[in-house]
């Protein structure tokens, strides 16, 4: 399997991979990215103690768009006639009480797409060979 | 009580958006020169600069207010630089407020200037995963999908539609049609709108704004003063929110690629929060207000905010829009400017101009623009960074 465009930022599970993200062990509040500063950003909470959290690899969609033009760099670059606009989804996680954006796989435009559809977390090469997570519509 | 904490608008400049390719300082003398001669006020007179602090041009962010002060003229005033994004206008204001309720000075000098960045700036080579920015571009999310994901929210769970955003464009451009001081002033069709290339589903490109030069500034002083010089009917600031986000953010906010997290206490909104600490400060309600200034960095976005000010319920904007009561001769006219859509954000700028407009039709000068009845006016604005302003004025 191929690389990650960034190390540590989710699973490499090619069947069920989940996001990692971090968790506060005084209050429960999960933070993707992993939460860089060691201090809990709940106003209610001096947590300073973090452990990884997987997060949930389904959810629902809240919103989304595309992009109908090739994002600049570092969006990884291909010949401007062989960009193929990709949808973006902003998915609610019920557990976690977060919405996290991410392409939609390849192949599934907005068109297909509808506020409330259930969606699940898979991983997908970007044109430069590095693997992203994505979110892709299910049952 | 009532009254003791406002401040009056003695006079309001501006130097016309555009792209002029001049240096950000002497769009700011133009506007403050303008403010004065509005006040009538002399320079000598100004006992503190209040600068919204402009990033770009190789200063970043600590040189308006003294910068402002010695193109002007160094005559011994204090001064002051604010950095707060798009709501650094607002922030500068509230800074010339405070020393003047505290009694620090009478009379002060608000202003905010801006010149667009020659081509785009180029990022930085290698992974940078601590920055959101490198992140987000890295994965293929720009500025317009933030803009987007809210526009399709709005279909999705209102039933809006693209033609009620591209009405949004119709009605700010024939606003801003008339208006000195806006970019562009030319008058758009539904059509044209919908004919323009789709940039982030369900927005094209004219329903997103651009980023322009431009300058503005405010005269503002204690209510002895503007008496003292026979001006006690000057509008008055009521109210200058500049409240942060409370956690857990409840929209994921450019650049973030996620939202906080609501399990240990509930997602709020930020853009909601803003007006709302403005009608408490100001002790009024958004049944007074006679019309809004509000940031449509997109047009759909005109609408969040039109029901972020409570002027309808949730999800009722484009009926109001579709009904007129938006536009200029409307129950509640929004952007009578012409808004961003006819501006472009020039950043430091943004907020004063605003409050420009609401001062220009609460005394009865906005020209063809001019709305009926006008008592008071809110402004509201958001930005990068957990910042943001909701500046009310009264007549
Ligand atoms: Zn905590």
């Amino acid at each position: 399997m191929s690389e990650p465009f960034l190390p540590g930022w989710f699973t490499l599970d090619d069947k069920a991979p989940q996001l990692l993200g971090s968790r506060c062990t005084s209050c429960g509040t999960y933070y993707f990215p992993k939460l860089a500063a060691g201090f809990c950003r709940n106003p209610d909470c001096n947590g300073e103690v973090f452990e990884e959290a997987p997060l949930s690899r389904r959810g629902r969609l809240w919103s989304f768009t595309n992009a109908a033009y090739q994002p600049p760099e570092p969006y990884p670059q291909v010949e401007k006639d062989r960009f193929q606009p990709f949808a973006i989804a902003a998915v609610e996680l019920e557990q976690e009480k977060m919405i996290v954006l991410g392409q939609v796989v390849a192949g599934t435009g907005v068109e297909s797409l509808k506020a409330g559809m259930a969606m699940e977390l898979v991983l997908e090469p970007l044109s430069d060979g590095k693997l992203v997570w994505k979110w892709k519509p299910t049952k | 009580m009532s009254g003791s904490k406002d401040i009056a608008i003695l006079g309001v400049g501006m130097h016309p958006w555009g792209k002029w390719g001049k240096h950000f300082v002497e769009y700011g003398v133009v506007a403050a020169r303008a403010a004065l001669a509005d006040a009538g006020v002399h320079w000598r007179e100004v006992q503190f600069v209040s600068g919204a602090a402009t990033i770009r041009n190789g200063y970043p962010g600590q040189v308006a207010g003294a910068t402002f002060a010695q193109a002007l003229g160094w005559q011994g005033a204090q001064v002051n630089t604010s950095y707060a994004a798009c709501a650094s206008g607002s922030q500068a204001l509230a800074a010339a407020r405070s020393k003047i309720l505290s009694g620090e000075c009478e009379v002060a000098l608000v202003i905010g200037s801006d010149t667009t960045p020659k081509g785009f700036l180029k990022p930085q080579p290698g992974d940078r995963p601590d920055d959101p920015d490198w992140v987000r571009f890295r994965i293929g999310i720009t500025n317009p999908t933030y803009f987007a994901l809210y526009a399709q929210r709005r279909i999705q769970m209102y039933g809006d539609t693209p033609a009620d955003f591209a009405l949004v464009k119709v009605k700010n451009a024939e606003h801003g049609f008339t208006n000195p001081n806006a970019r562009y002033r030319k008058k758009f069709s539904a059509e044209e709108v919908a004919a323009s290339a789709v940039v982030a589903d369900p927005l094209r490109l004219m329903d997103i704004c651009a980023v322009s030069d431009g300058a503005a500034a405010i005269i503002v002083s204690s209510l002895e003063y503007a008496k003292k010089i026979g001006k006690a009917k000057a509008p008055r600031i009521a109210a200058i929110s500049t409240v942060t986000p409370t956690f857990a953010s409840a929209l994921v906010e450019m650049p973030d690629i996620a939202t906080d997290s609501a399990v240990a206490v509930p997602a709020q909104s930020f853009r909601a929060a803003l007006p709302r600490k403005a009608y408490e400060e100001a002790g009024i309600g958004p049944k007074d207000v006679s019309l809004a200034e509000v940031y449509d960095l997109s047009t759909a976005l005109e609408l969040d905010w039109i029901e972020d000010l409570q002027l309808c319920e949730r999800g009722d904007a484009a009926k109001l829009l579709r009904a007129g009561d938006t536009r200029i001769g409307g129950r509640i006219p929004v952007n009578t400017s012409g808004g961003l859509a006819c501006f472009g954000e020039a950043v430091p700028a943004q907020a004063l101009a605003q409050v420009c407009e609401l001062t220009w039709q609460l005394r009865g000068q906005a020209g063809e623009r001019q709305i009926s009845n006008a008592k008071v006016g809110i402004t509201a604005n958001q930005g990068l960074f957990g910042h943001g302003s909701s500046v009310i004025v009264k007549a």
